[in-house]
């Protein structure tokens, strides 16, 4: 399904059903150099269980054109109007690392537009070691072998794929390997930079769910769980995963949103 | 892949340690370190609702056998991790695992461009069977790269060839064909049976789609026939337009948009949901099992292979009683240079020679030989002899067989794991006895 967002084409998946703008609706929001494929394994499910699903491209992510934001602000000012321009009065936000933080500064700067929100592999701040920038910068294929090797659980191709047939590394690694020059240099550099308003946080009065992967190489538990605690009433649940979570732990992962969103 | 630079990537398992661990956890239900064989045809579901989940695509798992099936599914994510793709279809057969290629991406009016150097059966396939069902081929010579440029047509779909043709043990520029595949918005497969994932991986030189037949050196025993289909994950199928079978809805499951649903790995997902449900030419979970337990040993028996090829490569080239040795780590080899760089440690333990005597002498080979076997297979721990004009080609006229490399006194070899010294001793004997 394509919005025009901002003034270019934005795509977002639906979740194999037909779009109409009918609350509960639900706004996934993948990580750097991804797409909305990332959430495969619960964006179908959802809009197949009575949510409205909306699971996103960013900017020069997948199908959608335009230049890459370059700060989490920015990328939170495309949620929040993608979620005017799809019809929706508001909806939850899921989002995955620095999806996530986007997820959570949109719940700041537009909070009328959110109605529930899910922070996967999240921390804050979201610092990015230097080898890994720099060579994000460079579009170096050692930048998305780091990416798909640390989001992932130490030695993950060496375990059974929840998704027969399928190599979380490979799949990851072919994924946001397709990313146009500059994407994933954008989004780690946003992460990197981005320091919320810690008040405005504590301060949020929304229903917020934290995921968090007990063997997780990029965003570590402990840094989830302390965001948790910021976040008033925050519900935390850590899975047998590591950054990943919803590829790694997909049916987890879903169980953890359906209990999240249906607000048991 | 390129990884010159400052920049280091993280570490990674080695090709040895994928071989022996890679898709499998130990079982979670009896702690088993083996792979499990899941005899089983089908898979209970916990409850109705997760039935239809599942049916629906909405949660991944096991429904079925023939769509996947726990053991299969570890050779499936073993081969996907060792060719560095984003996931693995297994098939029946090799052979399978290029229809279910074909069939996935193309349908009545598509057209193939093939590397003339292919085992048989796909000959027979592309050239014989397939136009039945309005698919055709065109056959260029693998070493011209203007030839496959130039038979590009508008309703060409794939570009394919083996990664080291067989028999003629031609070496195809695999970066050079990714490069001409990439000009076009086309995809190109590449058959890696002779190479395996541990000489080299076509998936880093540029290919996009691989396939094997599992039968030969993955196996190493011979004792199962299988094949598998890697989808490589990088072909942007949107951007090419020619492939509806990925970016448009599928009636046949529910007005599925196959490349919506997962970005990378959507020709592999389709040739699942489509190619085996429909089709139905899986791989047996036994026959995963077995096939997993050659592929354990795989780098460490490709090695000795390609060891003891160079020795009987050698030995041949200096015999009286040979006219000509095909195998690019021979000088003389057109391929040298470019195997070289391709397969810095060797690129097939299969190779071809001409007898003097012609096919007279190559009779009286084949029958006085007595460690290697005469039959239909290559890749086996047992050293191979066959006469390709007689048996696997036979159906090839002259000028295909000549196209294909392949003369009437060829004989190609597959040198298997025994001594060295005794394959050599086995040759000396067959030799001096066609000559007579």
């Amino acid at each position: 399904m394509q919005f025009i967002v901002q003034g270019y084409p934005a795509f977002a998946y639906t979740g194999g059903r037909p779009y109409s703008p009918q609350p509960p609706a639900v706004v996934f929001i993948h990580g750097a150099a991804f797409d909305h494929s990332v959430w495969q394994w619960q964006s179908r499910y959802l809009a197949h269980h009575g949510f409205t699903v909306l699971a996103a491209d960013l900017p020069g992510h997948g199908r959608s054109p335009g230049p890459a934001r370059t700060s989490i602000g920015d990328m939170a000012d495309w949620v929040a109007a993608l979620v005017e321009a799809a019809g929706l009065p508001e909806a939850a936000l899921v989002g995955h690392s620095m999806g996530s933080l986007v997820a959570l500064e949109t719940a700041l700067r537009h909070r009328a537009r959110v109605a529930r929100l899910a922070l996967v592999g999240a921390a804050v701040p979201m610092a990015v070691g230097e080898p890994f920038l720099a060579a994000a910068r460079d579009d170096h294929p050692a930048a998305f072998d780091m990416e798909a090797t640390w989001g992932l659980a130490r030695n993950s191709t060496l375990a059974t794929s929840p998704v027969p047939g399928s190599s979380l590394h490979g799949a990851g690694r072919a994924l946001n390997g397709r990313a146009h020059a500059g994407v994933l240099a954008a989004g780690l550099g946003a992460c990197n930079a981005y320091r919320p308003d810690m008040a405005a946080v504590r301060s949020l009065d929304l229903p917020t769910l934290v995921i968090a992967g007990k063997r997780d190489q990029m965003t570590p538990m402990k840094a989830g769980l302390a965001l948790a605690k910021e976040i008033k009433g925050a519900r935390v649940v850590t899975l047998d995963a590591g950054h990943s979570m919803m590829t790694e732990a997909p049916r987890e992962t879903l169980a953890a949103f359906m209990d999240f969103l249906r607000g048991s | 892949m390129d990884h010159s630079g400052p920049h280091r990537p993280p570490k990674v398992p080695h090709p040895e340690t994928l071989a022996v661990h890679a898709g499998q956890s130990p079982d979670p239900a009896t702690g088993a370190r083996a792979v499990p064989i899941y005899q089983s045809a089908s898979f209970v579901f916990p409850d109705a609702d997760t039935a239809a989940a599942l049916f629906n695509m909405e949660v991944p798992g096991h429904v079925y056998s023939r769509l996947s099936n726990p053991t299969v599914a570890v050779f499936e994510e073993r081969m996907a991790a060792l060719e560095g793709g984003a996931a693995a279809v297994a098939t029946a057969s090799g052979q399978a695992a290029l229809h279910l290629a074909i069939a996935t991406l193309m349908g009545q009016g598509a057209h193939i461009v093939a590397s003339a150097s292919l085992y048989g059966g796909s000959h027979n396939l592309l050239a014989y069977t397939l136009p039945r069902f309005g698919i055709t081929a065109t056959f260029v010579p693998a070493r011209d790269l203007d030839a496959w440029a130039r038979a590009i047509r508008p309703e060409t779909r794939l570009l394919f060839g083996e990664t080291v043709g067989n028999p003629s043990v031609d070496v195809l520029d695999v970066p050079a064909v990714a490069a001409l595949a990439g000009e076009h918005r086309l995809p190109l497969m590449v058959d890696a049976t002779v190479t395996t994932p541990v000489l080299s991986r076509p998936l880093d030189q540029g290919a996009h789609l691989v396939i094997h037949s599992a039968t030969k050196f993955l196996s190493g025993h011979g004792v199962v026939i299988g094949g598998v289909l890697v989808d490589g994950g990088r072909f942007d199928w949107n951007a090419s337009e020619r492939f509806p079978t990925l970016t448009a809805p599928y009636q046949g499951f529910h007005g599925m948009v196959f490349t919506e649903e997962s970005t990378a790995t959507a020709f592999a997902l389709r040739a699942r949901r489509e190619g085996l449900r429909d089709f139905g030419a899986c791989m047996a979970p036994m026959t995963a099992f077995q096939v997993l337990q050659g592929l354990e040993t795989l780098p460490l028996r490709m090695a000795r292979h390609i060891e003891s090829t160079r020795k009987v490569v050698d030995f041949l080239a200096a015999h009286e009683a040979v006219e000509r040795v095909h195998h690019p780590h021979l000088a003389s080899h057109p391929d040298h240079a470019l195997a070289a760089r391709l397969y810095p440690t060797g690129c097939s333990a299969i190779l071809a020679f001409e007898l003097k005597g012609g096919r007279d002498a190559g009779r009286k080979l084949i029958d006085s030989l007595a460690l290697f076997s005469h039959l239909a297979n290559i890749g086996d721990a047992k050293s191979l002899v066959i006469h390709p004009a007689t048996t696997t080609h036979f159906r090839m006229d002259d000028a295909a067989l000549a196209a294909a490399g392949i003369g009437p006194g060829t004989v190609r070899l597959s040198i298997g794991l025994e001594h060295p010294d005794d394959l050599l001793e086995d040759l000396s004997r067959g030799l001096y006895a066609s000559q007579k």
